[in-house]
């Protein structure tokens, strides 16, 4: 019997160490998430956009954002580097990289900021309801019936998106691109910026031919691009991608690791949690030890 | 466990209403005002919650640091009953009771901290198992009902006579309805012993899942947290420092409790108890710093950043300065500089649990850097008064403290 304990001690203390540290070997058996395979996503020609702001404007149509502040044909927006917002889901920042123009005028890069929606989204993950998920679509969509509103979304998030509307004292929501959900469930449907994208820097399309486009493009104009489409890789892959003349490094873009976000947390929460076996072997083996120290106690052998 | 100990209530030996009482009670309306404030102009008007940092002092030290001092519950529970040291007895009540009003107060600024208070109940509906907060969320709620459970034989043995005999004079409904809850209350007081071991595994069982869980929470936003808190074994240095900072946070809380009610404390109990936190706290201080060894990232702690130093305060004075200073003899068996060392352990454990959520929180783009408000201070300085008056309501009228035979000077 006493050797029976031991070993089934030292076993569940072994396992409960490997659970713990999530080692690799139990990171595929645990973690079963596929991308969904027909993600929609949107190619961003870096090169191509001329900083026109309409793209913003249509967002905050279709999205039934309040006006704002200073109007969409204002340029001068443009001076400060922005982040998206409860009432902007996009912006556009510009970027002075130090490339001059053919008239040796600095030349500007903008920047289109939105929910990358990415393909295994660390939000998702996170979310304690539920209420943030991945379409097979691609859209990374947002269920305010189901929020509470604990903002672990946002302390997710990589790249810094989902905003929150702190002045709402009872139904704030977490705000962000939704990629046009609605819009993009319908046959033919575009998301309101790639639709009106007067120089079609955007282009929407199933992402699996968007990266093949992006790749078609370097090819088709050495040179003219980095050799790297930005989201193929970063954090998993993101239905949103960019390609770019100049470093992405020096137009604000974070340089991120190609591994899921959630792959540790829930490398450990399955490696544990699968059948609830580590915290039934806990409950069985800490019931072992209460029988046999209070045995010795009934015995009249109380150590303290 | 006997179902009977020596504890019994205060009431009679003290004044409920001390100076110190006054006070927590001042703090306690102050914190009250600002929460009222939050529900008229939202988290906005009262915090410094930005959209680069969503997560602030409340999460910080209400709730992390909140749960990791709670530990005294599980670890006295297991030391005494599980491991069989009766002699421990007299501190487990206190020290669940602690537990019990650190978990709801744990769960009242988790109500105030997030957006749609109203919607709280929601994940026990809507699950995400993929969720660390979930899982979390999920353990804190069920260890706080095992808690009440654990609880119950104190209200139970208070209650079970003469409960009906109070109310004897009263109208027929209100004696039924004594008469019943005196029958159920003197079943509950002859029975619960026999089941209560059930309730006290999963005590340990759910404290240990859901103190590591605390610490895989931020693993999950890798980029965004300093190299010298990411790492790997977060959940387990979690779980040790909770492990850890259980009996100094007995010493601490009895220690504050005979000061103020003016009784006999426990230091026989209490100088044994340290002699095993000399392990435990070694157990994490070796992993904490073995950690940073391991992954090379030690350099970073001498880079004069505010995280090195930070993280500097949190090795030195939580875990080295009182761990060296429990070695000696003479720092365990008096009274005082027991004190000094468990205040620094439950000091160095807020530390890390804010240097954690809140100091090695680096997001991208940064809106502005984040330090509390005066409201999000005084709401945390509210919830800690309330949880001390009620404690103090608590073992005024049950029998949860064991007055050891000195007769206290009202």
């Amino acid at each position: 019997m006493e050797l029976n304990r031991r070993r089934f001690l030292g076993l569940t203390g072994a396992a409960l160490g490997a659970g713990a540290l999530g080692k690799p070997s139990r990171a595929s058996a645990a973690r079963a998430y596929q991308p969904p395979p027909d993600a929609y996503g949107c190619l961003v020609d870096l090169s191509v956009c001329v900083g026109c702001r309409k793209c913003e404007q249509a967002c905050n149509q279709v999205n039934h954002l309040p006006e704002p502040e200073r109007p969409f044909d204002d340029l001068t927006v443009l001076d400060d580097k922005r982040r998206p917002g409860p009432e902007a889901f996009t912006v556009i920042n510009r970027y002075y990289t130090g490339r001059r123009d053919e008239r040796n005028q600095m030349a500007p890069t903008f920047v289109k900021v939105q929910c990358m929606h990415c393909q295994d989204p660390a939000c998702a993950s996170a979310c304690i309801v539920g209420a943030l998920t991945k379409k097979p679509n691609g859209a990374v969509h947002y269920d305010v019936s189901k929020c509470i509103g604990c903002r672990y979304c946002m302390v997710a998030c990589p790249f810094q998106i989902p905003a929150y509307e702190y002045h709402d004292p009872l139904t704030p929501r977490v705000r962000k691109c939704t990629f046009c959900f609605e819009r993009i469930s319908q046959a033919g449907g575009k998301p309101g910026c790639a639709q009106v994208c007067p120089v079609e820097a955007i282009t929407f399309g199933k992402r699996s031919e968007l990266i093949k486009l992006a790749k078609q493009k370097m090819a088709d104009d050495p040179g003219r691009y980095q050799p790297q489409v930005y989201g193929e890789k970063e954090v998993g892959g993101t239905s949103w991608l960019y390609i770019s003349r100049e470093p992405f490094a020096k137009v604000g873009f974070l340089k991120l690791p190609s591994q899921p976000m959630p792959h540790l947390t829930e490398t450990i929460q399955h490696g544990i949690f699968s059948y609830m076996w580590a915290p039934l072997s806990l409950f069985a083996l800490l019931g072992g030890a209460m029988a046999v120290f209070n045995r010795k106690r009934d015995q009249g052998e109380d150590r303290s | 466990m006997s179902a009977h100990s020596h504890a019994a209530p205060l009431q009679g030996k003290t004044r409920f209403w001390s100076p110190g009482a006054l006070v927590m009670a001042a703090l306690a309306i102050t914190g009250f005002m600002f929460v009222v404030a939050r529900y008229i102009g939202g988290l906005g008007a009262v915090t410094h919650l930005s959209q680069s940092h969503p997560w602030g002092l409340w999460i910080g030290v209400d709730v992390a640091s909140g749960v990791a001092l709670a530990a005294g519950g599980f670890t006295t529970a297991a030391l005494a009953h599980i491991f069989g040291r009766h002699a421990y007895e007299p501190v487990v009540r206190p020290a669940l009771l602690t537990a019990l009003l650190g978990y709801v107060f744990v769960s009242l600024a988790l109500v105030v901290d997030i957006g749609r208070s109203w919607a709280i109940w929601k994940p026990m509906i809507f699950w995400n198992p993929n969720s660390v907060l979930f899982e979390v969320a999920m353990c804190v709620m069920i260890y706080t009902a095992v808690l009440h459970a654990e609880f119950l034989p104190v209200v139970a043995e208070r209650f079970a006579h003469g409960f009906k005999a109070s109310l004897a004079n009263r109208s027929w409904p209100v004696v039924a309805v004594a008469e019943a809850a005196e029958g159920l209350l003197a079943f509950l007081n002859r029975n619960l012993s026999k089941v209560m071991w059930v309730f006290i595994i999963a005590g340990v069982v759910l404290s240990c899942m859901h103190q590591s869980g605390l610490g895989s929470l931020l693993l999950v936003a890798p980029t965004k947290m300093h190299a010298l808190w990411y790492t790997p074994i977060l959940p387990l240095l979690f779980l040790t420092s909770a492990i850890a900072v259980g009996f100094p946070m007995v010493v601490f809380e009895n220690t504050l409790v005979s000061a103020s009610f003016d009784l006999e404390d426990e230091m026989d109990i209490l100088s044994r108890m340290v002699r095993i936190t000399i392990v435990l706290l070694g157990i994490y201080g070796a992993l904490k710093i073995g950690d940073v060894i391991a992954r090379g990232v030690w350099p970073l702690i001498f880079d004069g950043s505010v995280q090195g130093r930070s993280f500097a305060v949190e090795v030195l004075f939580g875990i080295v300065i009182p761990w060296v200073m429990l070695l000696f003899p003479k720092v365990r068996n008096h009274r005082t500089p027991l004190f000094i060392a468990a205040c620094l352990v439950v000091g160095g454990v807020i530390v890390n649990r804010m240097n954690v959520f809140l100091v090695a929180f680096q997001p991208p783009y940064p809106v502005q850097s984040y330090f509390p408000s005066v409201g999000e201070l005084a709401i945390t300085a509210g919830f800690i008064a309330i949880l001390m008056l009620a404690y103090r309501f608590t073992v005024y009228y049950l029998p949860v403290l064991s007055p050891a035979g000195k007769e206290a000077n009202s």
